[in-house]
């Protein structure tokens, strides 16, 4: 009995070992040079083959960096840190990029922004978004909130809280996929060190936006006449910060009267609060 | 059997692709050029005629007389599995060219279905040495012609035709399949 056990299981062993004997000769026996520098340069990548840069996984862009002189600031999600150690390797001084994070441009929750219909269809954006009025809510441009950006994120930096996205920056690594997966293009890659931003992405006239959110930006052009760096002006009815002229000073924030722009560091939750 | 109804019978009648419907994965992923295509072909001759002669080799002396039938499907995956992994290192080192043509199909030649269903398929047809030798080669040839077939279809598909957006891609691509399947089909008739 105990023996139609062992013989199988020692023949298996054998066997097994064997071949592992035939496979560790021959990968010496047909070791081929490589780069070293690959290898280091994969050590410090990180290793998440979500191909942001460009390149099929992290060694293929380990290979293009030491072979073919790829550019070394590519790697969105390891970011300037990344950056630095694979200019160590390649024994070039590289020049620190922004680190970006993505944002969405949408604070109308299911509260602000009222349902037209009661949607009973599949939990994703982009079936949604491909019915009449472009989803349930009542602003066309809005978040839908059913997490086709959530399901896409890698990096598990996305939530949705009362019906709209939102993006936990410090685990967020701008590697573009929710950008990309975004029906309503409501996604935007923008400065992690940017604290003020506009939170909506319509571009209704006054009249609509006010009826159909009330956080909305009405195109007041209040924030444009208050800036006093020329960084925020409303165009097709929507404000829109220049984020290279942006002093952060908060002047827009004050004045905004939906409170759509607002200073990420919770400033103003306060006061939207108060009007909602 | 005689040798040349088993070699027919694998390549043509018993397509291992289009009437088995064994090794999709590899038909459709590496399909899209034919260079491609053909490397994709030899590696699989290559390693079905080594991995076929292997199998056979330690069912007969290793399995069989143990009474170990039950094990052959373990083995033989272990078998593949390494020489794959050999295969892999032989071709990195002779021919970085193929290797880098071939990318990650390579190792999914190891998980190929179309591999491990001909060394079964060996043991249970009981082919003498030489006849599963014939036989997977056969077969390995039939999916070399399988798929250097689609690559060259796949090919002229994208470069003439104007097909409609919501086929694009992998849909035509299953469209051609089954088309070639069906006129596989037709090969049925040249065994009776």
């Amino acid at each position: 009995m105990l023996m139609n056990i062992l013989i199988p299981v020692a023949i298996l062993s054998v066997l097994g070992f064997v071949l592992a004997l035939v496979l560790g000769y021959s990968a010496d026996k047909f070791k081929v040079e490589k780069n070293p520098k690959i290898d280091e340069l994969l050590f410090v990548l990180p290793g998440v083959n979500c191909g942001a840069c460009g390149y099929a996984g992290c060694e293929n862009y380990a290979v293009n960096i030491a072979n073919s002189g790829a550019p070394l600031t590519l790697c969105a999600v390891g970011g300037p840190p990344v950056a630095e150690k694979i200019g160590d390797i390649m024994g070039v001084k590289v020049s620190t990029v922004d680190v970006m994070v993505a944002y969405v441009k949408c604070n109308g929750d299911c509260n602000k922004s009222k349902d037209k219909y009661e949607y009973h269809g599949l939990m994703d954006c982009v079936s949604a978004s491909a019915l009449p009025g472009g989803g349930a809510k009542s602003c066309s441009y809005g978040c839908l909130g059913l997490g086709t950006c959530v399901k896409v994120c890698d990096f598990d930096a996305i939530v949705i809280k009362d019906g709209i996205a939102i993006i936990d920056e410090n685990k967020c690594t701008s590697c573009g996929a929710c950008i990309k997966a975004c029906p309503k293009n409501i996604i935007e890659s923008v400065p992690i060190n940017s604290r003020v931003r506009v939170a909506c992405n319509s571009y209704d006239s006054a009249r609509d936006a006010m009826q159909n959110c009330e956080v909305g930006c009405i195109a007041c052009k209040k924030c444009e006449n208050t800036c006093q760096f020329d960084a925020i002006h409303v165009n097709n009815n929507l404000a829109k910060i220049d984020y290279a002229k942006c002093t952060q000073c908060n002047a827009c924030v004050e004045v905004c009267p939906k409170v759509t722009i607002e200073n990420i560091l919770m400033i103003n939750k306060a006061k939207r609060d108060k009007t909602a | 059997m005689n040798i040349l109804l088993i070699f027919i019978n694998a390549m043509l009648v018993n397509n291992v692709v289009l009437s088995r419907f064994l090794g999709i994965c590899s038909f459709l992923g590496v399909s899209k050029k034919k260079d491609a295509a053909i490397g994709m072909g030899l590696a699989v001759t290559f390693v079905m005629a080594m991995a076929s002669t292997g199998s056979w080799l330690v069912y007969k002396f290793l399995l069989e007389p143990n009474g170990l039938d039950y094990l052959k499907t373990v083995a033989f995956i272990l078998v593949i599995a390494a020489l794959v992994q050999f295969v892999e290192m032989f071709i990195k080192k002779a021919s970085p060219t193929l290797y880098e043509a071939l990318g990650i199909y390579l190792p999914l030649i190891s998980t190929n279905c179309a591999v491990l269903g001909i060394a079964l398929l060996n043991v249970q047809m009981e082919l003498s040495l030489f006849g599963s030798l014939v036989n997977s080669v056969g077969a390995a040839l039939g999916y070399f012609l399988a798929i250097v077939l689609m690559a060259s279809i796949r090919e002229k598909l994208d470069r003439v035709s104007n097909i409609p957006k919501s086929f694009q891609g992998l849909p035509i691509t299953l469209v051609t399949a089954t088309l070639m399947a069906m006129s596989f089909l037709g090969f049925q008739g040249l065994l009776k």
